[in-house]
Order: structure tokens, then sequence, then C-alpha cells
């Protein structure tokens, strides 16, 4: 009988099915960071329990460290969560990339550089992003604190087999055109809600011919699809990333390895419950218009109208959406001034994105007005970028180069919108006040936020000089 | 865990889809290391005007005829965003038990059965009906009887739903998830075992 991927590592890290109850699944990586974890480690203390597979957990201090001054957390309620992590870590010996470490990031971005995460694993995280590891074949989730917590007891989940979509993506990507893109595409096809209850599998060539950190870029944003998780099938890519890495298998270890991982893909012929199909030449650089990333458009179009959708409930959504964001129906994206430039995020806050924002932007000057910011996800983008002078075209340009940090994504950390102030943001959700209360967020790639900072509005960078 | 009874309440309409995480608790909010308190911070950019501390009297939540309401019926695609579960510590420190919609997102449908919440999925038809009968009497009584899978109302409208018989039972009985699970500690420990021999790179 033929398998998918989802189905293969599924069967693979299933414990036990009992007959009444729920299956129980084996989570063979953890990952943490400080705003979910706290109540699971003092859930386990009230109840005397103690962490089964210490080994299995890397954790890092992301969402509320301030990316300038990093040790100045003005606000005390995030001061302690910071510390409480630190000494939830130190309690129970886990592996903590913290304050003081040069490997601290964003959780979504040092895990990969350490090759903690390999293919056909089980991998969950308290964060709805850590869909972004699918990128290495592994079936990676976001899971609630209550969640946390029953696997740091039980190295397992009880779970619910999820169904699965095949998302193929087929032809050669146009100049300027992302893995972000194609992200935004098939959420605009499949909207927020499309894939609940699924797994997709990104398949066809335009996706195998995507760096390593483009398919993380990929499948970070499948849970904006709604789904459960996205997975990328292993190849010769992954075994190159991975190689050499901190965390990956070693010696005789590495043949092995790579053997085992090469039959942890979708049989020829495997039966998927759901197909969509596009065509990758369809796809312009995007940009979000709304307060949802199915509210999305490419570059060349206009803002929408509710009389666009057939659907009442969109309809009223897109009425919602224009007031929210002050846009009107029948407005040219590139005629959409915005206020801040934010590059960073685990979404697009890898060292290619930096590279391609700092093409666009080199040798020009930040629009008046507009504030533009760089947020490596990690201390090793960091440098990285500065090893190869990146940092000093964003500074040039008039743009601030900062330490690594989730910050404007979520914007925990003090890095916000302020009421009516509008983004071009490389991050992945564009909901009311995420970016901070009254603020209003577009959704976009790296270079094509890199464009809106010297123009000051969103720009068509595939006919931009 | 709390265990979920039959109970007779108020239910208030929520008539908006996608209603995401980060609405129903704001970040600013997620920096506390503990479980409760979360509930007075509740959908608070819709529920308090500029000045934080306001009610918007245009928030249907801050409407007199629901308070108290036990059960909240919304939109479609409700709680989808971040996997943060405050949000469903902010709906049942608020006083919710019961959520009725369409749709619910993946990772906050499961965190809802680990706080006793019980989220309840009706047909489009299903919820159009329970909307109408609370904006024609707001302050009108649900009850929902988990044991039996049903919603009735007032109104004379019976909904018999759909819910996993594991979770149902985890929910009537206030389960201990992690108590559960442990009791299959042999198998988890000859997993693991298993797995030392077939994938040693894992456990170096």
């Amino acid at each position: 009988m033929t398998k998918t991927m989802y189905e293969k590592i599924w069967d693979a890290n299933l414990v036990h099915e009992p007959e009444s109850g729920s299956p129980l699944l084996f989570v063979d990586r953890h990952l943490m960071h400080e705003v979910t974890s706290p109540q699971a480690f003092e859930g386990l203390r009230l109840q005397n329990r103690k962490v089964r597979n210490v080994h299995s957990i890397l954790a890092t201090i992301d969402h509320c460290v301030p990316t300038k001054d990093r040790y100045n957390i003005v606000d005390p309620i995030a001061k302690k969560q910071v510390e409480t992590m630190t000494a939830n870590c130190a309690e129970n010996e886990i592996n903590l990339y913290g304050m003081d470490s040069n490997q601290n990031g964003v959780i979504h971005i040092v895990v990969p550089e350490h090759g903690f995460i390999h293919p056909g694993m089980v991998v969950c995280c308290g964060d709805s992003h850590t869909a972004t590891h699918g990128a290495f074949g592994a079936l990676a989730f976001g899971i609630g604190t209550s969640e946390v917590e029953h696997i740091m007891a039980t190295q397992t989940l009880q779970q619910k087999k999820a169904k699965t979509m095949l998302v193929k993506v087929e032809g050669q990507l146009s100049k300027y055109a992302t893995a972000k893109d194609i992200a935004l595409a098939i959420i605009a096809e499949t909207g927020t809600a499309g894939g609940t209850g699924y797994v997709m599998e990104f398949a066809g060539n335009t996706i195998t011919d995507l760096s390593m950190e483009a398919r993380m870029t990929l499948c970070n944003m499948a849970i904006e699809a709604g789904a459960r998780a996205g997975l990328v099938a292993p190849d010769q890519i992954t075994f190159d990333y991975l190689e050499g890495r901190e965390f990956a298998p070693k010696g005789d270890d590495w043949a092995t390895a790579v053997e085992y991982w090469k039959t942890m893909v979708s049989d020829e012929g495997a039966e998927f419950d759901s197909v969509i199909t596009l065509k990758a030449e369809d796809i312009a650089p995007q940009v979000s218009w709304g307060t949802s990333p199915e509210q999305v458009v490419a570059v060349d179009a206009v803002v929408p109208a509710p009389s666009d959708f057939d659907d009442v409930v969109k309809s009223q959504a897109c009425v919602n959406a224009l007031k929210y964001m002050d846009v009107k129906a029948g407005q040219k994206i590139t005629d959409i001034n915005i206020d801040i430039v934010f590059v960073g995020s685990c979404t697009n806050g890898r060292i290619e994105d930096f590279r391609a924002a700092a093409e666009l932007i080199k040798g020009k000057t930040v629009a008046q007005g507009v504030q533009a910011i760089a947020v490596p996800g990690s201390f090793p983008v960091k440098e990285q970028a500065e090893a190869e002078g990146l940092d000093k075209i964003f500074i040039a340009a008039g743009w601030e180069w900062r330490d690594p940090g989730c910050s404007m994504c979520l914007a925990m950390n003090g890095d916000e919108l302020k009421d009516g102030q509008r983004s071009a943001s490389t991050s992945n959700r564009n909901f009311e006040g995420r970016q901070g209360k009254g603020g209003r967020t577009h959704l976009v790639s790296p270079a094509m936020a890199a464009a809106a900072s010297i123009e000051g509005h969103f720009v068509d960078i595939r006919d931009w000089k | 865990m709390e265990a979920y009874k039959k109970h007779t309440s108020i239910a208030a309409l929520m008539d908006r889809s996608n209603v995401d995480t980060d609405q129903i608790i704001p970040k600013n909010f997620m920096k506390k290391v503990e479980r409760t308190g979360f509930g007075i911070h509740l959908f608070h950019n819709w529920r308090f005007l500029a000045d934080n501390v306001t009610p918007n009297p245009d928030f249907e939540l801050n409407k007199p005829a629901f308070k108290g309401a036990k059960i909240l019926v919304a939109g479609e695609n409700f709680g989808c965003g971040s996997s943060r579960e405050h949000a469903p510590w902010a709906i049942a420190d608020y006083g919710f038990n019961t959520i009725i919609s369409t749709s619910f997102a993946d990772i906050f449908f499961s965190n809802c059965f680990k706080n006793s919440i019980l989220p309840i999925k009706v047909s489009k038809d299903e919820l159009a009906a329970l909307m109408a009968e609370i904006a024609a009497n707001e302050g009108v009584e649900f009850t929902v009887d988990l044991e039996a899978q049903k919603v009735t109302t007032p109104g004379g409208i019976e909904i018999n739903f759909e819910v996993d018989a594991f979770r149902k039972e985890s929910l009537l009985d206030g389960l201990d998830d992690i108590a559960w699970t442990l009791k299959h500690e042999d198998k988890i420990t000859a997993f693991e075992e298993k797995q030392k021999q077939a994938l040693p790179w894992l456990w170096k």
C-alpha cells in the first residue's frame, strides 16, 4: 500500500493506539521559548513530575528581547518571564541559547542552524510557527502550554490523525517572486481556514528548486492557511544543509541516517485527501491589504471591494478590513504609503532574506518619514550578514541594524507600530493590532519591503530601477 | 481539571468570523508566568476604548444582557492564528465554558479541551438559527448537555453535536491527560528502546 510522507512519519512515531482513548505520538524534538513554557514547568513542579528526555529539548529566549540595548527589558513582567525561562532551563538542565549566548535568536531560526531537526522526526513547540521545520521533512506543529507540559512529562502527545493535502507548484518563478509570495498565493487560494484539519505537503519542481531557507519560509506560513503542518520531501538539498551541523548524525551514522531519510517521502501514487495546483508563472510579488493573510493580492492589482466576494462572510470581512486598514476598494497597491518597514521574524529573518533586501537598497536612501529596521533572526545570521558587509549597506541606506529577536512580528518587546501607523512587514500575520494596537500591517517579501522603504510606498519590484 | 457539567446559561453573540487568538488575548498581556488572571484582558483591544480602561459600548460582550454568559456563539474559524493557550485561559477565566461555531482552528480547538472549555461545531444553518435567537432575545439562556451531546434553546432549537469520545470522557470526568498517558508508560519506554537501536544518533 502506498503512503504519504505524513503517514510514514505518523506510523514511525506511533507509540500506542489504545482501543479507547487517544493515539499517542512520540515527540523527537521539543522546542521552547519564554512565553509559552513557564506555566508548563510550574505544572510539572506542582505534580512532582520530571522532564523525561532532556536531550530532546532546545530552548531560546526571543519574544521579549529588546533589539536595541537588549539587556534593558523595561517591562518588569517581561523581565520576570525571561528570568523564569533561564531558571527553569538551569533547574532542568535544558540546553538554552539564552540572553548571554552568541547563538541566541528566534527559535525557528536557531534550531535549524544547529541541525537539530531531521527528516522523519516529530517536532513540537508552544508556537504555531513550528510549522517552519516541515522544510526538513519533519512533522512539526505548534501546541498549547498544556501540551508542552504533557511532552515534558511523557515525551508523547495525544494526537488525532490529520487529513493530507498535496499543494503542487510547478514552473519557473519570475524574478523577485519568492517563497513568501508562493506562501501568500497559496493562502489566497485556500483561505486561512482552508488547511484546517490537514497537513500540507508542498511538492512540484518549483518547490524542489527552493533552497532550505526558502522552504522554511514556505512551511512557516502553512499555519496561516490553517494547516497543522507543512512538509517538503527531504532531498539532496536537505542533506547538504544538515551535513556537519552540530546535532546532525556523525561518522557512520550519517550514511545510515541519509538512507533512512530517503525512505521518508511520499510514495509514487500515494493518495491525498485533497490536491491543489498552482503555476509558478502566475505568482507575482504579493502584498496583503487586509487583516487576515488570505486578504492578499499581487502588487500590480488593486484593493478589492466587498462586492468582489460571493461569500457573505468574506464580503463582510472585506468591509471590516477596509475600515481598519484605511484603504479603499479600487486603490492601487502601489499607491499605499507606509511608515515603517520591518525585515526579520521566523518567516524572513535568515541570511538569504537580508541579502535579497540589501541588493535592492544598495546605494539608495530610505524615503523621508519612513523608519526601516532590519532584525536578523539570530546572532549567527547577524554575524554572517556583517561578514558580507550587508550591515553597512543597510546603515548607509538609513536603516537601523538591530540585534536578533521576534521584534515587530508580534511586538512584545517594545518594537511596535503606533496607532494608525502602517508597515511593510516580512512577518507572517496582519491581524488587527498584531504589531501594535491600531497598527496596520502589510505582509510582503524582504525584497518588496526593501523597495518600499526607498519609495515610501509599495512598488512592483519586477520593473523597479 | 474541572469537570464539565450540564448547564443552562446566557449565550453571548459574537457575529464575527476569523476571530484570532491575537484578538482574544493581545500579546502585551501574555507576559505573565501564571495561568490565571487573563480574563480581565479578554478581547482587550475591542473591549476597551483608547484609554484602555473605559468599556467600549459598541463591543458586543459589553452589553449588559450578556453579563455572566457562559456560552459564546461566534462566526467561523474561531481561534485562528497563534497557538497561545493564554487564549482559552482568558476565555475560561472570563467565565465562558462553551463556544459554539461552525469551525475552529486546530490548535485552539485542542487547547480548549485542556481547559474545561467545550468547543461545539454546528452547521451554518444551525449557527444562523442560534444567532438569530440571541439577536431577537438578548440574554436568552441555552442549555448544553455534553453527556447527551445536545444544545437546546427556549426557542425550540435542538442541536445534536459530535464530540470525540475520549475528549468527551475527559471533560465530563475532569481527567488529567498526563496521568492517562502515563498509564501507558511501558509502551513509551519500549518505543524509546526500539528507537535507540534503529536511530541511535537521536540519542547521542
